[in-house]
């Protein structure tokens, strides 16, 4: 196995108290890795500094053996707050388009092979019977298969998710996680995520961050990390949604 | 009536009205992305500081609307630069340049010898004023700035829309921003001739705001904001013709009632919605 992402040494703040401390970290080719931890533990601000939108203080990151400035076109990346304005005039096929962006020519229009990976994408993700639609008529689960949509069109090879699921019902969470695991048959995918408990279902690896960051094997997760990992007891509450 | 009688006797009205149109093109294509990209504010702040330009062209003896042109450009490049680095303090340093600019400017244009300017021209446009010289200016302004929005549309609307993702794809975000800004200076630039550096940005934003409310990607936004804007120079032009109304400021108050108008049209049509779903 290859790493595709090697976090090594890293240590970041925002100009405050340290977010990060001296986290190493290698994802695998082909692994589905969660990363999982309490509120403001740092899980976002690595997934940023993996995509190269934020610079480590110390240490140093490579994607594909890059910088994370140039491998971040190889991830597709699904944030946790879209940062654009819902009532923007764009349909759900331009978002997805928008997705070939740094893929395609860099001038004039979409080619034939753009609008046919879309297509594919849109199917895939089950939303090819909303492409006409605009962003703000849609529910939060429609808008996370669009985003999730976008981020496929660049055919990426690590795909990255921000809590994609923290403000859609649990169905529709289930819905995309097998998702996720259909699509990690070609891609390596990383998931941050607040419930250790739900994506140990699809996970093999859960990276613990709470400023430090600890690998387990989901199998290995117990009480005592939870404790460990969220600084207090945890209750565990065995339920089906059958 | 008498308009239309006068327009194929006079050339000026002729090139009032070819004025008229070539700069809701500018208007059109380039408001709709200082609408959906929520920059009013500094598009009011790069026309207002364009008089610091004309007023040293003046003094220097050069032509008012190339300096328009050289200042709106520095004037989008420095509102662009203070955007990307100072975003908290992005208010305050834009007003600062808005009224530095046009202080610039009056100061230039008051010590300009022998020969006192109209400021109001400048101030609230005077289209009947238009020359062949500022026809072909016009002309190719647009030509370049459709070129532009042409060949970089999927890179202007991935950072209007969503600059973190647009980076992330490796579009130049600050190359495009920085260009955006300097379309929008053109546009500005051509709009000053019809209503003036002071009522610009109601023309820029007006006619794509009404757009916005009746159709949904910002390509038609801007095919349908072009049409408004041509329209609304055409009706208040001729509005103000017979009665000798300076046509800027008609102009301006025939797409703020226009706006008026659909805004409440859409409102009501969007309670009459509301009130079918609900008594289904």
């Amino acid at each position: 196995m290859t790493a595709v992402i090697s976090v090594k040494d890293v240590t970041f703040s925002y100009g405050g108290p340290v977010v990060l401390e001296d986290v190493n970290l290698d994802v695998e080719d082909g692994e589905f890795l969660g990363v999982v931890g309490p509120n403001a533990g740092g899980k976002s601000t690595l997934l940023r500094l993996m995509l190269g939108l934020l610079e480590p203080t110390t240490g140093s990151i490579e994607v594909g053996r890059r910088d994370p400035s140039e491998g971040s076109r190889a991830i597709g990346y699904v944030p946790q707050y879209p940062p654009f304005v819902r009532d923007f005039p764009i349909t759900v096929e331009q978002t997805v388009l928008l997705g070939r962006l740094g893929t395609a020519r860099a001038m004039g229009g979409y080619s034939r092979r753009d609008r046919d990976i879309a297509d594919r994408v849109m199917t895939e993700t089950e939303i090819s019977n909303i492409q006409g639609r605009r962003l703000n008529t849609l529910s939060g689960g429609q808008l996370q298969r669009v985003l999730l949509a976008r981020a496929l069109a660049s055919e990426p090879k690590i795909l990255m998710l921000d809590e994609p699921t923290a403000n859609i019902d649990v169905r529709v969470e289930s819905d995309i996680f097998e998702l996720l695991r259909k699509l990690n048959q070609r891609a390596t995918i990383i998931v941050v995520s607040h419930d250790i408990g739900f994506i140990s279902q699809y996970v093999e690896r859960v990276a613990c961050v709470n400023r430090t960051l600890i690998c387990h094997a989901t199998l290995a997760i117990d009480g005592k990390v939870i404790q460990e990992l969220y600084g207090g007891d945890v209750h565990m509450v065995e339920h089906s949604h059958g | 009536m008498e308009f239309i009688h006068s327009l194929t006797q006079h050339a000026f009205l002729q090139h009032a009205l070819l004025a008229g149109l070539l700069a809701s093109i500018g208007c059109g294509v380039m408001g709709s992305y200082v609408v959906v990209k929520r920059i009013g504010f500094l598009a009011g702040g790069i026309a207002h500081a364009v008089l610091g330009g004309m007023g040293a062209a003046f003094f220097f003896g050069a032509e008012p609307m190339f300096g328009a042109l050289i200042a709106a450009i520095m004037v989008a490049l420095l509102i662009g630069w203070v955007s990307l680095g100072w975003r908290q303090q992005e208010d305050t340093l834009i007003g600062a340049m808005w009224a530095v600019g046009m202080a610039t400017g009056i100061l230039f244009i008051s010590q300009t010898p022998g020969y006192q300017v109209d400021l109001m021209t400048y101030l609230f446009g005077n289209i009947l004023l238009v020359t062949s010289q500022d026809l072909w200016l016009m002309m190719t302004l647009d030509i370049l700035l459709l070129l532009l929005v042409l060949l970089y549309y999927r890179q202007f609307l991935a950072v209007a829309f969503d600059e973190e993702f647009a980076r992330l794809r490796g579009v130049p975000v600050a190359l495009f921003y920085m260009l955006l800004l300097c379309l929008v200076a053109v546009s500005v630039v051509l709009l000053i001739r019809i209503v003036g550096l002071v009522l610009v940005i109601a023309l820029l934003t007006l006619p794509a705001a009404i757009a916005l409310q009746y159709v949904h990607t910002v390509g038609r936004m801007m095919i349908v904001a072009t049409i408004l804007g041509a329209l609304f120079c055409v009706l208040g032009l001729a509005v103000s013709y017979q009665p000798d109304l300076p046509a800027g400021a008609t102009i301006i108050l025939v797409a703020g009632m226009a706006y008026l108008l659909s805004t409440l049209l859409t409102s009501l049509r969007q309670r009459y919605k509301a009130r079918v779903i609900t008594t289904r």
